[in-house]
């Protein structure tokens, strides 16, 4: 019974944060929908079993995409009431249009409960295995037989933090940034010099 | 009873609201970005939701990846904006014609 309370808690709020999400005036409040909406769907994933995925939604997502996604909205100075200019005359199209993919979707599933079609079953080289941890099998799974996809991953994000930070970077003409190799050039005796001035007398420099 | 179909049915509706979000807001480029993140939650809940119905771990790894994706995605884009935010002060995607593609 709380499993059933939990789902149509969770399912309810992620659908009206969705909602909000599209329709805040604000653009840092459909940032905080956002994240309410990814804390749901979290939710979903725990109520399946899924706890690794929705432990790693929380993390990614909540920590560090929303939350650059509240940097960019916070540091760029934008007049959103100009940008909300269209959203009533787009509206009547894009409700047509989310009605006809909702219809679609809809019929998909009431296609699928009046007799599904058979697409054979998994080969069970992925099958979930009994008394192992979500965690442990899925980590089993990604470092045996999706290892090469595991890497591609991890150099899709190199490759996307690398591009985040050349597209970002701007040389300033005000700063003085340090340069290692003139530093690493740099000699004890060019730097100093051992003088034995006579008494009374400064040094000249 | 909660089975596959509810699943399917909150995805659903999460993903045409993610579509629903780009129409309306047509010239927020931020919120357009947002509602591309609805849409991927949307087919993750999706590849989860069957993944725990076939008994099947494929799905799950694959919803890390889409994840993967989507947070290089998010990183690109949100650099791209920031970039055409100094070269224009605005980032109405109506103005976005410098190219002339």
């Amino acid at each position: 019974m709380i499993q059933v309370f939990a789902f149509y808690l969770f399912a309810v709020l992620v659908i009206l944060s969705g909602v909000f999400t599209i329709s805040s005036r604000n653009p840092v409040h459909s940032v905080l929908w956002l994240i309410l909406a990814f804390f749901n769907g979290a939710g979903l994933m725990v109520l399946v079993g899924a706890e690794f995925i929705a432990m790693l939604l929380v993390i990614v997502y909540v920590g560090a995409v929303a939350v650059l996604f509240l940097f960019v909205v916070m540091m760029l100075d934008i007049d959103f009431a100009e940008l909300r200019a269209g959203f009533m005359k787009n509206f009547p199209l894009g409700i047509a249009i989310a009605l006809v993919l909702l219809a679609e979707l809809v019929m998909g599933v009431g296609a699928y409960q009046a007799g599904a079609l058979a697409l054979g079953t998994p080969d069970g080289t992925a099958a979930t295995p009994d008394g192992v941890s979500n965690i442990a099998a899925i980590g089993a799974l990604l470092y045996g037989r999706y290892l090469f996809l595991f890497e591609t991953a991890g150099i899709i994000l190199l490759v996307a933090m690398v591009g985040a930070i050349v597209l970002t970077h701007r040389e300033r003409k005000d700063t003085r940034p340090q340069n290692v190799a003139r530093q690493n050039a740099r000699r004890p005796w060019e730097a100093t010099i051992n003088t034995r001035p006579e008494v009374g007398k400064g040094v000249e420099l | 009873m909660i089975g596959i179909e509810h699943y399917v049915v909150v995805s659903s509706i999460l993903f045409v609201l993610g579509v629903l979000g780009i129409f309306l807001n047509r010239k927020n480029i931020i919120v357009i970005l947002m509602a591309i993140e609805l849409i991927l939650l949307a087919v993750n809940i999706n590849l989860v939701a069957f993944s725990a119905f076939l008994h099947d771990l494929t799905g799950q790894i694959f919803a890390m990846f889409v994840l993967t994706v989507a947070a290089g995605e998010a990183a690109i884009g949100l650099a791209i904006l920031v970039q055409y935010f100094r070269g224009r002060g605005t980032i109405a995607v109506d103005d976005v014609n410098r190219m002339k593609g």
